[in-house]
Protein backbone atom coordinates (compact mmCIF):
# COMPACT_ATOMS: atom_id res chain seq x y z
CA UNK A 1 0.00 0.00 0.00
CA UNK A 2 1.40 3.32 -0.82
CA UNK A 3 0.10 4.75 2.43
CA UNK A 4 2.14 7.67 2.76
CA UNK A 5 1.39 8.98 -0.99
CA UNK A 6 -2.42 8.18 0.29
CA UNK A 7 -1.60 11.00 3.26
CA UNK A 8 -0.58 14.38 1.15
CA UNK A 9 -4.35 15.50 0.62
CA UNK A 10 -2.86 18.35 -1.58
CA UNK A 11 -0.93 15.85 -4.28
CA UNK A 12 -4.78 13.48 -3.71
CA UNK A 13 -6.79 16.18 -4.81
CA UNK A 14 -4.64 16.56 -7.97
CA UNK A 15 -4.77 12.75 -8.21
CA UNK A 16 -8.81 12.90 -8.61
CA UNK A 17 -8.76 15.50 -11.34
CA UNK A 18 -6.29 13.76 -13.20
CA UNK A 19 -8.25 10.09 -13.30
CA UNK A 20 -11.53 11.78 -13.48
CA UNK A 21 -10.05 13.49 -16.88
CA UNK A 22 -8.93 9.82 -18.26
CA UNK A 23 -12.57 9.08 -17.15
CA UNK A 24 -14.20 11.47 -18.39
CA UNK A 25 -12.24 11.59 -21.78
CA UNK A 26 -12.65 7.80 -22.32
CA UNK A 27 -16.68 7.97 -21.53
CA UNK A 28 -17.09 10.34 -24.14
CA UNK A 29 -14.48 8.40 -26.61
CA UNK A 30 -16.60 5.07 -26.24
CA UNK A 31 -19.72 7.31 -27.09
CA UNK A 32 -21.88 6.37 -23.53
CA UNK A 33 -21.94 10.40 -23.05
CA UNK A 34 -24.09 10.58 -26.04
CA UNK A 35 -28.04 10.55 -25.01
CA UNK A 36 -28.96 8.52 -28.08
CA UNK A 37 -26.24 5.50 -27.14
CA UNK A 38 -27.40 5.26 -23.37
CA UNK A 39 -31.09 5.43 -24.43
CA UNK A 40 -30.44 2.69 -27.46
CA UNK A 41 -28.52 0.86 -24.91
CA UNK A 42 -31.73 0.68 -22.33
CA UNK A 43 -34.17 -0.08 -25.82
CA UNK A 44 -31.90 -2.88 -26.45
CA UNK A 45 -31.37 -1.39 -30.21
CA UNK A 46 -27.52 -0.37 -29.08
CA UNK A 47 -25.03 -2.61 -26.68
CA UNK A 48 -22.11 0.03 -26.74
CA UNK A 49 -22.78 0.90 -22.80
CA UNK A 50 -23.03 -2.86 -21.96
CA UNK A 51 -19.53 -3.52 -24.29
CA UNK A 52 -17.61 -1.01 -21.56
CA UNK A 53 -19.58 -1.63 -18.74
CA UNK A 54 -18.93 -5.17 -18.68
CA UNK A 55 -14.67 -5.45 -20.03
CA UNK A 56 -14.53 -2.58 -17.45
CA UNK A 57 -16.26 -5.25 -15.02
CA UNK A 58 -13.80 -7.96 -16.07
CA UNK A 59 -10.09 -5.91 -16.37
CA UNK A 60 -10.70 -3.96 -13.42
CA UNK A 61 -11.36 -7.62 -11.36
CA UNK A 62 -8.90 -8.95 -12.16
CA UNK A 63 -6.32 -6.78 -11.41
CA UNK A 64 -7.93 -5.12 -8.73
CA UNK A 65 -7.81 -9.62 -7.23
CA UNK A 66 -3.91 -9.21 -8.31
CA UNK A 67 -3.19 -6.28 -6.42
CA UNK A 68 -5.03 -6.96 -3.31
CA UNK A 69 -3.29 -10.51 -3.27
CA UNK A 70 0.24 -8.80 -3.36
CA UNK A 71 -1.02 -6.02 -0.66
CA UNK A 72 -1.16 -3.02 -3.53
CA UNK A 73 -4.36 -2.32 -2.92
CA UNK A 74 -7.58 -2.92 -0.14
CA UNK A 75 -11.60 -3.21 -1.35
CA UNK A 76 -13.54 -0.66 -0.34
CA UNK A 77 -17.22 -2.50 -0.88
CA UNK A 78 -20.33 -0.91 0.04
CA UNK A 79 -23.32 -1.68 2.34
CA UNK A 80 -25.63 -4.44 0.97
CA UNK A 81 -28.62 -2.92 2.26
CA UNK A 82 -31.55 -4.87 0.26
CA UNK A 83 -34.24 -2.66 0.31
CA UNK A 84 -32.43 1.02 -0.01
CA UNK A 85 -30.78 -0.63 -3.14
CA UNK A 86 -33.97 -2.25 -4.41
CA UNK A 87 -35.97 0.55 -4.39
CA UNK A 88 -32.97 3.18 -4.91
CA UNK A 89 -31.76 1.30 -7.78
CA UNK A 90 -35.02 1.20 -9.62
CA UNK A 91 -35.53 4.86 -8.93
CA UNK A 92 -32.30 5.91 -10.74
CA UNK A 93 -32.96 3.34 -13.54
CA UNK A 94 -36.18 5.57 -14.34
CA UNK A 95 -34.17 8.40 -13.92
CA UNK A 96 -31.55 7.26 -16.10
CA UNK A 97 -33.84 6.68 -18.96
CA UNK A 98 -35.35 10.15 -18.78
CA UNK A 99 -32.40 12.05 -18.61
CA UNK A 100 -30.28 9.45 -20.54
CA UNK A 101 -27.03 9.94 -18.57
CA UNK A 102 -25.79 8.50 -15.33
CA UNK A 103 -24.06 11.51 -12.91
CA UNK A 104 -21.10 10.04 -14.51
CA UNK A 105 -21.87 10.36 -17.88
CA UNK A 106 -23.79 13.38 -17.39
CA UNK A 107 -20.58 15.56 -16.21
CA UNK A 108 -18.91 14.09 -19.43
CA UNK A 109 -21.50 14.59 -21.54
CA UNK A 110 -21.63 18.64 -20.16
CA UNK A 111 -18.51 18.97 -21.74
CA UNK A 112 -18.68 18.18 -24.68
CA UNK A 113 -21.33 20.69 -25.09
CA UNK A 114 -24.98 18.71 -23.89
CA UNK A 115 -27.13 21.23 -21.83
CA UNK A 116 -29.40 18.91 -20.99
CA UNK A 117 -27.08 17.09 -19.80
CA UNK A 118 -26.20 19.87 -17.31
CA UNK A 119 -29.97 20.53 -16.64
CA UNK A 120 -30.04 16.74 -15.66
CA UNK A 121 -27.09 17.28 -13.21
CA UNK A 122 -29.11 20.48 -11.78
CA UNK A 123 -31.71 17.86 -11.13
CA UNK A 124 -29.28 15.50 -9.36
CA UNK A 125 -28.18 18.12 -7.22
CA UNK A 126 -32.09 18.86 -6.42
CA UNK A 127 -32.60 15.10 -5.66
CA UNK A 128 -29.47 14.62 -3.85
CA UNK A 129 -30.61 17.28 -1.42
CA UNK A 130 -34.21 15.84 -1.03
CA UNK A 131 -32.67 13.13 0.07
CA UNK A 132 -30.22 14.50 2.85
CA UNK A 133 -33.66 16.22 4.24
CA UNK A 134 -35.46 13.59 3.96
CA UNK A 135 -32.43 11.33 5.34
CA UNK A 136 -33.24 10.50 8.93
CA UNK A 137 -37.30 9.08 7.70
CA UNK A 138 -35.19 6.75 5.31
CA UNK A 139 -33.70 5.75 8.04
CA UNK A 140 -36.35 5.16 10.00
CA UNK A 141 -38.89 3.25 7.52
CA UNK A 142 -35.68 1.54 5.90
CA UNK A 143 -33.47 0.87 8.64
CA UNK A 144 -30.20 -0.38 7.20
CA UNK A 145 -30.06 -4.46 6.92
CA UNK A 146 -28.32 -7.70 5.20
CA UNK A 147 -25.07 -8.61 5.64
CA UNK A 148 -23.10 -5.09 5.53
CA UNK A 149 -19.73 -4.31 3.25
CA UNK A 150 -19.61 -7.89 2.01
CA UNK A 151 -18.68 -9.37 -1.29
CA UNK A 152 -20.18 -12.33 -2.56
CA UNK A 153 -16.83 -14.53 -1.94
CA UNK A 154 -17.11 -13.46 1.90
CA UNK A 155 -20.70 -14.46 1.27
CA UNK A 156 -20.55 -17.84 -0.10
CA UNK A 157 -17.02 -18.16 1.95
CA UNK A 158 -15.04 -19.15 -0.38
CA UNK A 159 -11.74 -18.01 -2.12
CA UNK A 160 -12.19 -15.05 -4.00
CA UNK A 161 -10.70 -16.37 -7.32
CA UNK A 162 -13.15 -18.99 -7.04
CA UNK A 163 -15.73 -16.04 -8.43
CA UNK A 164 -13.33 -14.27 -10.54
CA UNK A 165 -12.56 -17.35 -12.51
CA UNK A 166 -15.93 -17.79 -13.45
CA UNK A 167 -17.35 -14.33 -13.30
CA UNK A 168 -14.44 -13.37 -15.83
CA UNK A 169 -15.31 -16.47 -18.18
CA UNK A 170 -18.92 -15.69 -18.50
CA UNK A 171 -18.40 -11.88 -19.26
CA UNK A 172 -16.14 -12.73 -21.84
CA UNK A 173 -18.58 -15.19 -23.19
CA UNK A 174 -21.41 -13.12 -22.48
CA UNK A 175 -19.64 -10.22 -24.90
CA UNK A 176 -18.29 -12.70 -27.36
CA UNK A 177 -22.16 -13.85 -28.03
CA UNK A 178 -22.93 -10.51 -28.10
CA UNK A 179 -20.47 -9.31 -30.90
CA UNK A 180 -22.30 -12.41 -33.18
CA UNK A 181 -26.06 -11.02 -33.04
CA UNK B 1 -5.88 8.94 -38.81
CA UNK B 2 -4.28 9.00 -35.19
CA UNK B 3 -6.10 7.08 -32.56
CA UNK B 4 -6.39 10.85 -30.30
CA UNK B 5 -8.45 12.62 -33.48
CA UNK B 6 -10.42 9.19 -34.03
CA UNK B 7 -14.40 10.03 -33.51
CA UNK B 8 -14.77 7.17 -31.38
CA UNK B 9 -12.57 4.18 -29.73
CA UNK B 10 -14.29 0.68 -29.49
CA UNK B 11 -16.05 0.18 -26.99
CA UNK B 12 -13.65 -2.89 -25.36
CA UNK B 13 -10.56 -0.41 -25.48
CA UNK B 14 -12.60 2.29 -23.26
CA UNK B 15 -14.07 -0.56 -20.91
CA UNK B 16 -10.70 -2.07 -20.30
CA UNK B 17 -9.11 1.67 -19.92
CA UNK B 18 -11.69 2.13 -17.57
CA UNK B 19 -11.06 -0.87 -15.53
CA UNK B 20 -7.26 -0.27 -15.47
CA UNK B 21 -8.42 3.33 -13.93
CA UNK B 22 -10.00 1.95 -11.04
CA UNK B 23 -6.39 -0.34 -10.37
CA UNK B 24 -4.93 3.46 -10.70
CA UNK B 25 -7.72 4.96 -8.22
CA UNK B 26 -7.26 2.03 -5.51
CA UNK B 27 -3.32 1.90 -5.63
CA UNK B 28 -2.87 5.65 -6.21
CA UNK B 29 -5.84 7.04 -3.59
CA UNK B 30 -7.03 4.33 -1.81
CA UNK B 31 -10.43 5.34 -3.36
CA UNK B 32 -12.90 3.53 -5.74
CA UNK B 33 -14.11 5.64 -8.41
CA UNK B 34 -17.89 6.79 -7.98
CA UNK B 35 -19.41 9.86 -9.03
CA UNK B 36 -22.81 10.80 -6.61
CA UNK B 37 -21.62 11.72 -3.92
CA UNK B 38 -20.16 14.64 -5.39
CA UNK B 39 -23.58 16.15 -6.12
CA UNK B 40 -24.49 15.45 -2.33
CA UNK B 41 -21.44 18.02 -1.10
CA UNK B 42 -22.21 20.16 -3.94
CA UNK B 43 -25.55 20.45 -2.82
CA UNK B 44 -25.02 20.89 0.86
CA UNK B 45 -22.47 23.45 -0.28
CA UNK B 46 -25.26 25.78 -2.07
CA UNK B 47 -27.61 25.18 0.99
CA UNK B 48 -24.88 26.54 3.27
CA UNK B 49 -24.67 29.64 0.81
CA UNK B 50 -28.35 29.91 1.77
CA UNK B 51 -28.73 28.58 4.95
CA UNK B 52 -25.52 29.42 6.48
CA UNK B 53 -23.66 26.74 8.72
CA UNK B 54 -26.65 25.37 10.24
CA UNK B 55 -26.60 22.97 7.18
CA UNK B 56 -23.42 21.16 8.73
CA UNK B 57 -26.50 19.83 11.46
CA UNK B 58 -28.39 17.62 8.88
CA UNK B 59 -27.48 14.00 9.60
CA UNK B 60 -26.73 13.76 6.26
CA UNK B 61 -24.34 16.39 5.63
CA UNK B 62 -22.61 14.98 8.93
CA UNK B 63 -21.83 11.99 6.79
CA UNK B 64 -20.81 13.88 3.81
CA UNK B 65 -19.32 16.71 5.23
CA UNK B 66 -19.61 19.32 1.96
CA UNK B 67 -16.50 20.25 1.21
CA UNK B 68 -14.18 20.06 -2.11
CA UNK B 69 -12.95 16.18 -1.94
CA UNK B 70 -11.19 13.93 -4.11
CA UNK B 71 -14.06 12.41 -5.32
CA UNK B 72 -15.54 16.20 -6.39
CA UNK B 73 -12.36 16.63 -8.15
CA UNK B 74 -12.53 13.37 -10.05
CA UNK B 75 -16.59 14.69 -11.23
CA UNK B 76 -14.57 18.22 -12.44
CA UNK B 77 -12.29 15.79 -13.96
CA UNK B 78 -15.07 14.15 -16.05
CA UNK B 79 -16.49 17.72 -17.34
CA UNK B 80 -12.66 18.65 -18.65
CA UNK B 81 -11.44 15.18 -20.26
CA UNK B 82 -14.94 15.02 -22.20
CA UNK B 83 -14.47 18.58 -23.26
CA UNK B 84 -11.19 17.59 -24.42
CA UNK B 85 -12.29 14.54 -25.99
CA UNK B 86 -14.88 16.03 -27.97
CA UNK B 87 -12.87 18.87 -28.96
CA UNK B 88 -9.40 16.47 -30.00
CA UNK B 89 -12.60 14.50 -32.35
CA UNK B 90 -14.13 17.59 -33.44
CA UNK B 91 -17.58 16.21 -32.24
CA UNK B 92 -17.96 19.20 -29.72
CA UNK B 93 -21.34 20.46 -30.30
CA UNK B 94 -24.63 22.28 -28.19
CA UNK B 95 -27.01 19.91 -28.08
CA UNK B 96 -30.21 20.69 -26.46
CA UNK B 97 -32.59 18.17 -27.77
CA UNK B 98 -31.36 14.66 -28.87
CA UNK B 99 -31.99 12.78 -32.32
CA UNK B 100 -33.42 10.01 -30.20
CA UNK B 101 -35.82 12.10 -28.09
CA UNK B 102 -36.83 14.58 -31.15
CA UNK B 103 -37.72 11.21 -33.25
CA UNK B 104 -40.46 10.52 -30.08
CA UNK B 105 -41.60 13.65 -29.07
CA UNK B 106 -40.55 16.64 -31.76
CA UNK B 107 -38.23 19.50 -30.78
CA UNK B 108 -39.76 21.54 -27.81
CA UNK B 109 -36.67 22.62 -26.09
CA UNK B 110 -38.77 23.29 -22.77
CA UNK B 111 -40.25 19.38 -22.74
CA UNK B 112 -36.80 18.36 -22.84
CA UNK B 113 -35.10 20.40 -20.32
CA UNK B 114 -38.48 19.38 -17.89
CA UNK B 115 -37.96 15.75 -18.16
CA UNK B 116 -34.31 16.52 -18.00
CA UNK B 117 -34.48 17.87 -14.83
CA UNK B 118 -37.07 15.23 -13.57
CA UNK B 119 -34.78 12.76 -14.64
CA UNK B 120 -31.83 14.30 -12.46
CA UNK B 121 -33.74 14.57 -9.49
CA UNK B 122 -34.87 10.72 -9.62
CA UNK B 123 -31.39 9.96 -9.92
CA UNK B 124 -30.07 12.08 -7.66
CA UNK B 125 -32.46 10.75 -5.19
CA UNK B 126 -32.17 6.75 -6.15
CA UNK B 127 -28.41 7.21 -6.36
CA UNK B 128 -28.38 8.45 -2.59
CA UNK B 129 -30.94 5.72 -1.33
CA UNK B 130 -28.87 3.08 -3.08
CA UNK B 131 -25.66 4.40 -2.37
CA UNK B 132 -23.93 4.81 -5.15
CA UNK B 133 -24.30 5.14 -9.10
CA UNK B 134 -23.41 3.51 -12.41
CA UNK B 135 -19.75 3.96 -11.62
CA UNK B 136 -19.84 3.51 -8.03
CA UNK B 137 -22.16 0.48 -8.22
CA UNK B 138 -22.03 -0.67 -11.29
CA UNK B 139 -18.30 -0.12 -12.25
CA UNK B 140 -16.05 -0.20 -9.19
CA UNK B 141 -18.10 -2.14 -6.94
CA UNK B 142 -19.26 -5.12 -9.09
CA UNK B 143 -15.99 -5.41 -10.44
CA UNK B 144 -14.66 -5.84 -6.44
CA UNK B 145 -17.58 -8.40 -6.18
CA UNK B 146 -19.73 -6.08 -3.45
CA UNK B 147 -22.88 -8.29 -3.41
CA UNK B 148 -24.75 -5.28 -2.81
CA UNK B 149 -23.60 -3.71 -5.74
CA UNK B 150 -24.36 -6.48 -8.30
CA UNK B 151 -28.06 -6.18 -7.20
CA UNK B 152 -27.70 -1.97 -8.05
CA UNK B 153 -26.46 -3.02 -11.15
CA UNK B 154 -29.61 -4.97 -12.24
CA UNK B 155 -32.11 -2.44 -10.73
CA UNK B 156 -30.40 0.36 -12.39
CA UNK B 157 -31.12 -1.47 -16.02
CA UNK B 158 -34.51 -3.04 -14.91
CA UNK B 159 -35.87 0.39 -13.91
CA UNK B 160 -34.04 1.43 -16.77
CA UNK B 161 -35.01 -0.70 -19.62
CA UNK B 162 -38.50 -1.07 -18.39
CA UNK B 163 -38.62 3.12 -18.36
CA UNK B 164 -37.11 3.98 -21.94
CA UNK B 165 -39.37 1.38 -23.46
CA UNK B 166 -42.77 2.64 -21.88
CA UNK B 167 -41.64 6.32 -22.71
CA UNK B 168 -39.81 6.39 -25.77
CA UNK B 169 -41.66 3.49 -27.41
CA UNK B 170 -44.81 3.00 -25.65
CA UNK B 171 -45.99 6.79 -25.61
CA UNK B 172 -43.40 8.61 -28.07
CA UNK B 173 -43.33 5.66 -30.60
CA UNK B 174 -39.74 5.99 -31.96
Amino acid sequence: MLSRLHDRRRLQLLIGFGIGVLFGFLLQRGGATSYNVVVGQLLLRDFTVAKIILSAIATGMVGVYLLRHVGMVRLHPKACHLRRIGLGGLLFGVGFALLGYCPGTAAGAFGAGSLHALVGMLGILLGAGMFASMYPAVVRWLPGEGHGKVTIPELLDVNPWMVVVPVVAAIVAGLMLLETL
Amino acid sequence: MHPLFQETWSPYVVGVGIGMLVWLSLMLSDKAIGCSTAFVRTSGMSERLLRGKRVHEKPYYREFTPHIDWEWMLVLGVIVGGFASALLSGSLAVETVPRLWQAAFGSSVALRMAVALTGGICIGFGARLAGGCTSGHGISGALQLAAGSWIALCCFFIGGILTALVVIEWLGGA
